[in-house]
């Protein structure tokens, strides 16, 4: 599904992605861990399509297509979901009205009939029981004023509405109490169905006893440095990222 | 929504400004230039009675003695007055009966605005007078009106069939000696609508006009006169488009509304007089003076105003509030690209007791333009515990555009509550991206902000408007992000 090559990229002439490599294939949850700052954030924005952010090397293929290519729209449009770690404010717009121009324009992409008014409202009302939203939330202006649980649980009910065929989520974990964390973590289990993909980047193993990995990557200085299973999460949580410093120190002083 | 979204995104990639086309037909034109003759060419075309000639050329001599104003925060080259053709009718039998006797010309013309007046009449219940260059063309669901005792017709018809009411109220809230345009407009205006709402009768449609510039180096002076009987209600919608040309061309109309006691006046305008090019050539000038007067207690008068065209506007839509527990409301959509130059906002005139005024402005500004909002809230000496409250929004798109905030406020009753907020922000890199990544291309994006940003103004408008002006907005500002 999703196949990165020696991808290198940066912002303002910092390099930030020094050469990654990771393939995700149908049905897969592949985790990305790594200290602050080691390009985690980066790497979802530029899969994403951001523009600031500058690629200078390597390749990217979504569906076997040129990922690197085609506009952040119709990367969307083609499936691919991102749950933003800081999901931005738009006054004004109601937040149903949003989901509503953003479901529409990726059934024009494929050539379906848009929504109509009660068939998106059924489609919500389903959708709001995976993630436990609640109605006056979706009339109000997108995240205007929502508490930190309030922004990532509407991302991940956008998810489910946009039905992706990759997601990725940046730390959606981040600042979700346990039970908020439960929420959208079965949020994210119900949707899986073999046949979609997710790339979750996070820093604590915990969201990953509840969204089972098979994948777990350590990503650090712009480099995935080591892969393994969930047992590697484990690992990282129990010796922390000083050991994976240490081993790539290790490494590149041989 | 859908529908909606997908007609603005289609409007956007491919608009220019969509009403740019010149329709021919024979016109009756006055010489170029003003003089007394000018004014008296005028008055005899129309037929008018002697105290109407008076009228003008008492406000034209008046006017000969003004100044224009330089106060506004605009700048454009010196009008030459003689250059100017001030009055210009098509040549056709003015006053049709049915639509079926309008010159098919300017029926091509009302379908091309997207006005078909048989499907107005059809569909939407919306009575609709048009004024083309100078002259009314026609009057929708007179009849019908008629039997309730609303008179809505052209000004000129009014002067002829009901002139004891025009003589009682025509320059009773914005006399000729007003300003320089409202003397200038007293002297030359050609026509226009009248309407009056008879005492406790509710209008049980929307009034609307479309006014239209089409003749070249023709000025429009149209004149709106509404007059609310006490305990009654209209609501009225004019909108405005003119053809493209690379010279620039003057609009000063002049509006009075009137509301005596529980009466409501609610007076929307969707503005979009032809902006002038990418590079600043051509527009119309729009200086225009509307105003209101709340006469009676519990009066209330509302203006809601979406403008997007216009080379430059300069204009206050303003309530004097008389009457005790009167309520005085002005919301404001001003868009401004490219060089466009708005100076706009209200004035709110607090002379009773309990009286209250409201105002929301939203500015949007883009490309090279400049966006002002002017304001006064005055409270005088007896006016106890008026309540004023005001909202002052701009928008930036681009870092070339300029958007401005003047508020006055002059009170003179210690137990008035005045309200001021402002806020100026600008459409971020964040909030677009963010709509990319959910499929959102950015045009899109772009309306569905601008028009989250306006909503508050855009929810004041009658139903049947609101969709055309939110595309107007997407429209305006069409290629100004990304
Ligand atoms: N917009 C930006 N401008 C400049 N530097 C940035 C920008 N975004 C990220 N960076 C830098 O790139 C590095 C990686 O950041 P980020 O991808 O956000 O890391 P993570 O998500 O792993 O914490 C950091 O050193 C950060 O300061
Ligand atoms: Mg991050």
């Amino acid at each position: 599904m999703l196949k990165i090559k020696n991808l290198h990229a940066g912002i303002e002439g910092k390099k930030i992605l020094n050469g990654i490599n990771l393939e995700i294939k149908a049905g897969e949850v592949h985790a990305i861990m790594g200290p602050n700052g080691s390009g985690k954030s980066t790497l979802a924005s530029v899969l994403a399509g951001r523009e600031n952010f500058e690629v200078t090397g390597g390749s990217v293929e979504l569906f076997d297509k040129d990922l690197l290519a085609t506009s952040p729209e119709d990367r969307a449009r083609a499936g691919m979901f991102l749950a933003f770690q800081y999901p931005v404010e738009i006054p004004g717009v109601s937040t149903t009205n949003f989901i509503k121009t953003a479901v529409n324009e990726c059934r024009k992409y494929r050539g379906q009939e848009p929504l109509d008014a009660v068939a998106f409202l059924k489609m919500m009302k389903e959708k709001m029981k995976l993630v436990h939203i609640d109605q006056s939330l979706l009339s109000r202006s997108l995240n205007e004023g929502f508490s930190g649980g309030e922004k990532k649980r509407n991302e991940i009910f956008q998810m489910a509405m946009l039905e992706p065929k990759l997601a990725i989520l940046d730390e959606t974990d981040s600042g979700l109490d346990i039970d908020a964390l439960r929420i959208v973590a079965n949020g994210v289990n119900s949707y899986r169905n073999g046949e979609n993909a997710f790339l979750v980047v996070t820093h604590y193993q915990r969201l990953l006893d509840y969204i089972v990995p098979d994948f777990v990557h350590v990503l650090y200085n712009g480099r995935i440095v080591k892969s393994g299973t969930k047992d590697l999460a484990l690992e990282l949580e129990e010796k922390g990222y000083d050991f994976i410093k240490n081993e790539v120190e290790l490494t590149l002083n041989v | 929504m859908y529908e909606e979204n997908e007609n603005i995104l289609d409007q956007v990639t491919s608009s220019e400004y969509k009403y740019g086309f010149v329709s021919h037909f024979e016109t009756d034109d006055a010489p170029k230039g003003l003089s007394e003759d000018t004014v008296r060419f005028i008055s005899a075309r129309k037929n008018e009675p002697a105290w109407m000639l008076e009228y003008r050329l008492k406000a034209y001599r008046h006017w000969l003695t003004m100044q224009e104003p330089t106060w506004p925060n605009v700048s454009y080259p010196a009008i030459n007055y003689q250059d100017i053709i001030y009055y210009s009718a098509p040549k056709q039998k003015i006053k049709a009966n049915s639509l079926d006797e309008i010159d098919p010309e300017l029926r091509r013309t009302f379908e091309k605005l997207g006005i078909s007046l048989q499907e107005q009449k059809r569909l939407s219940g919306v009575a609709v007078d048009a004024v083309i260059d100078s002259i009314s063309v026609t009057t929708t669901f007179k009849d019908e009106l008629g039997k309730q005792g609303i008179i809505f017709c052209s000004m000129s018809e009014a002067i002829q069939e009901h002139p004891e009411l025009v003589r009682k109220h025509l320059g009773s809230v914005v006399p000729p000696t007003d300003n320089f345009f409202s003397a200038l407009n007293a002297a030359v205006f050609s026509d226009g609508s009248f309407c009056y709402i008879p005492e406790g009768v509710r209008c049980p449609m929307e009034l609307s006009t479309y006014f239209r510039i089409n003749a070249a180096n023709t000025g429009q002076f149209e004149r709106t006169l509404i007059v609310a009987e006490p305990g009654s209600y209209v609501s009225y919608l004019e909108g405005c488009t003119a053809p493209m040309r690379d010279e620039n061309q003057l609009h000063a109309a002049v509006v009075e509304l009137i509301a005596l006691e529980r009466a409501e006046i609610k007076y929307s305008t969707v503005q979009n007089w032809y902006p002038g090019d990418k590079e600043g050539r051509g527009g119309i000038y729009n200086f225009v003076t509307k105003r209101g007067i709340c006469a009676g207690d519990y009066a209330k008068i509302s203006w809601t105003q979406v403008e997007t065209g216009s080379s430059i506007t300069w204009k206050y839509p303003s309530v004097i509030l008389k009457g005790d527990y009167s309520n005085g409301e002005f919301y404001s959509v001003a868009v401004t690209n490219n060089f466009q130059q708005a100076d706009t906002g209200t004035k709110m005139i607090h002379l009773g007791k309990n009286t209250r005024s409201r105002i929301v402005s939203k500015g949007i500004s883009a490309g090279r333009s400049n966006n002002s909002y002017r304001g006064l809230v005055q409270v005088a000496r007896h006016a106890s515990k008026a309540r004023n409250f005001s909202q002052c929004d701009s928008l930036l798109l681009g870092d070339k555009c300029g958007a401005h905030t003047f508020p006055y406020i002059e009170v003179k009753n210690n137990t008035a509550i005045v309200e001021h907020e402002a806020t100026t922000s600008k459409i971020g890199e964040d909030q677009i991206f963010y709509c990319n990544q959910r499929g959102i291309d950015t045009e899109t994006a772009v309306a569905l902000i601008i028009n989250g940003f306006a909503k508050e103004v855009m929810n004041q408008l009658p139903m049947e408007f609101a969709v055309e002006a939110q595309k107007l907005l997407a429209i305006s500002l069409e290629g100004s992000v990304g």
